[in-house]
């Protein structure tokens, strides 16, 4: 759990975090969206205290983050930064092992996790392992960035952008392996983005920061349908919000009575994939089946429309 | 040109440079010519293969000297402790350059005496400067996001030095290195005129006796060690350029 307490940073008499007050619960996602310049990268910087605050006190697990001298502190959080920052003079190996190493383990343990983390991201650890950064691609570097701030099985991960340099179709790959990776370790994340998309997608908790105030901090749902200010509604996206809405839910979740006709949509997909499906197929229901292709009965255009509305 | 002809080029001047200093006297022949009077033609009062080992020794030794000064005083001005002393060293060893080196040989020789002592001084003088600000910009235009992650990863100041920083400026520093030799290279020949033992000693002995053969020789083994070194530091700095990720200069 990680509790900020009336965190201000000022730089002169600029505040650039202003009196940021939220709690996280452990093993959930939080994410902080808010426009360049609205301090949410501060309030990030402020948890490993890369940025010292000038007022207010950050708790981990109940523990003062002040009581260690900054650089053990770090070492047990997780910081995964845009553009990765991958040493380019270390192989693959030796960038995820970097942790570990200024911790101390025995040279077993490190390979065994190396070996682990690079194997989950489906990086072969005999071929990627010894090569050096700029022989890889950017969704392998990116990877690599992730691994390397897992190294040492941090409770808590730091990520600042961590997608922000990926081509689409990589990023949304890169979304599903972490959260995939966030439920096998059981890692409390917090993430940086200014893509009100990632956000809703990625996040059990949003933060929405403006001029380094925490203007509203609650699930996604609710950030979606009462957005707390003017500026909360425009970082939504009026246009989006029914779709970010569908987006949030599976399709399970809609199923109603009945059969329809053509090729079946799994229970796990999003609702905004289920209504995507449908207005491009012109149909209007589509049949639903699980994961091991029993029919759970369809879902409706009307149906996925209602659900689209502003919640009451 | 074909790509293995600089290679070639440079063998047979190691091959040439060699013969030379073992065997001088296979070239008398060829530098006869410059000679008048029956004068001696290769340089006789001293094996030619001792000055040049002690002209690169002396040059060794004060690059070595300067790489550790000006090293140290980059890495001190870069910590944010010391970065009050960026204007203060930046002229320091900017004077160290305005002073002509026959001025710096003049003044040292009645405080340390003649023989070495008063060239390794200016060499060393003149190596700083080269050396310190490519360190300079070597520490200082470090990638941001390199350094960010270096500490958020936990590194102390002196972990991050001395796994980061350094290594990664350590084609550019190379650099600095290699520019001080050669300018080094050259200079350590002045110091003959204070008795230190160098190539220089063939130059002025040929100046003095009017012998072309001998001006020559002194002044052709000089410039071929400064080819041949400058050669090898580039490609040394090539290498670990490469094998720090940055882009080749």
């Amino acid at each position: 759990m990680i509790e900020i307490e009336g965190i201000t940073k000022r730089y002169d008499a600029t505040a650039v975090v202003d009196d940021v007050s939220m709690v996280i619960e452990p093993r959930t996602i939080a994410v902080i969206v808010g426009t360049s310049g609205s301090g949410k990268t501060t309030l990030l910087r402020m948890i490993n205290r890369l940025v010292e605050p000038t007022a207010g006190v950050i708790k981990l697990d109940g523990a003062d983050n002040r009581s260690l001298p900054g650089y053990e502190l770090r070492r047990s959080i997780g910081y995964a930064i845009q553009g990765h920052g991958l040493f380019p003079h270390r192989t693959v190996a030796q960038n995820i092992a970097t942790v570990p190493v200024l911790l101390g383990w025995d040279k077993a343990r490190i390979k065994a996790r190396v070996d682990e983390l690079m194997t989950l991201y489906q990086l072969d650890p005999e071929a990627f392992g010894p090569r050096y950064p700029h022989e890889l691609s950017g969704g392998q570097q990116q990877r690599v960035g992730v691994a390397r701030a897992l190294a040492a099985e941090p409770n808590v991960l730091l990520m600042d952008e961590p997608f922000g340099a990926l081509d689409p179709i990589i990023r949304t790959k890169a979304q599903e392996d972490l959260l995939t990776i966030q439920k096998r370790f059981g890692t409390t994340i917090i993430l940086v983005t200014h893509d009100m998309e990632e956000a809703v997608h990625m996040g059990d908790k949003i933060a929405v920061m403006d001029a380094g105030k925490l203007v509203q901090y609650a699930k996604p749902a609710e950030i979606l349908a009462k957005p707390a200010s003017a500026f909360v509604e425009t970082l939504v996206g009026a246009s989006e919000r029914p779709f970010r809405l569908l987006s949030l839910g599976r399709v399970r979740d809609a199923v109603e009575k009945g059969t329809a006709e053509g090729e079946a949509i799994p229970g796990d997909a999003s609702q905004r994939d289920a209504l995507a499906e449908l207005l491009w197929s012109g149909r209007p229901a589509l049949p639903v089946r699980d994961a091991d292709g029993k029919p759970l009965g369809r879902v409706t255009l009307d149906g996925l429309v209602k659900r689209s509305a502003r919640p009451a | 040109m074909k790509a293995w002809l600089p290679a070639l080029l440079r063998l047979a001047l190691v091959v040439l440079l060699v013969a030379f200093l073992t065997n001088p006297g296979w070239f008398e022949p060829l530098l006869k010519p410059l000679t008048e009077n029956n004068a001696p033609v290769i340089y006789n009062q001293g094996s030619l293969l001792t000055l040049t080992l002690l002209h690169l020794r002396i040059v060794l030794i004060a690059t070595m000297a300067a790489t550790i000064v000006a090293v140290a005083l980059a890495i001190l001005v870069t910590r944010p402790a010391g970065a009050e002393f960026l204007p203060l060293s930046r002229s320091l060893v900017n004077i160290g350059q305005t002073f002509p080196p026959v001025a710096v040989l003049a003044l040292a020789v009645p405080a340390v005496g003649f023989g070495e002592k008063p060239t390794l001084i200016a060499l060393f003088l003149y190596g700083l400067l080269p050396i310190f600000e490519n360190a300079l910009t070597g520490l200082t235009t470090l990638p941001a996001n390199v350094m960010e992650a270096a500490r958020g990863a936990g590194m102390t100041g002196w972990q991050r030095l001395v796994k980061v920083e350094l290594p990664l400026s350590a084609p550019i520093i190379l650099g600095g290195i290699r520019l001080s030799v050669v300018i080094g290279l050259a200079t350590a020949t002045i110091g003959s005129t204070v008795a230190a033992k160098t190539l220089g000693e063939v130059i002025i002995a040929g100046l003095l006796s009017n012998n072309l053969a001998f001006i020559l020789q002194g002044g052709l083994i000089v410039a071929a060690l400064a080819v041949l070194i400058y050669d090898g530091l580039s490609a040394v700095e090539r290498y670990t350029a490469r094998r720090m990720g940055r882009e080749t200069a």
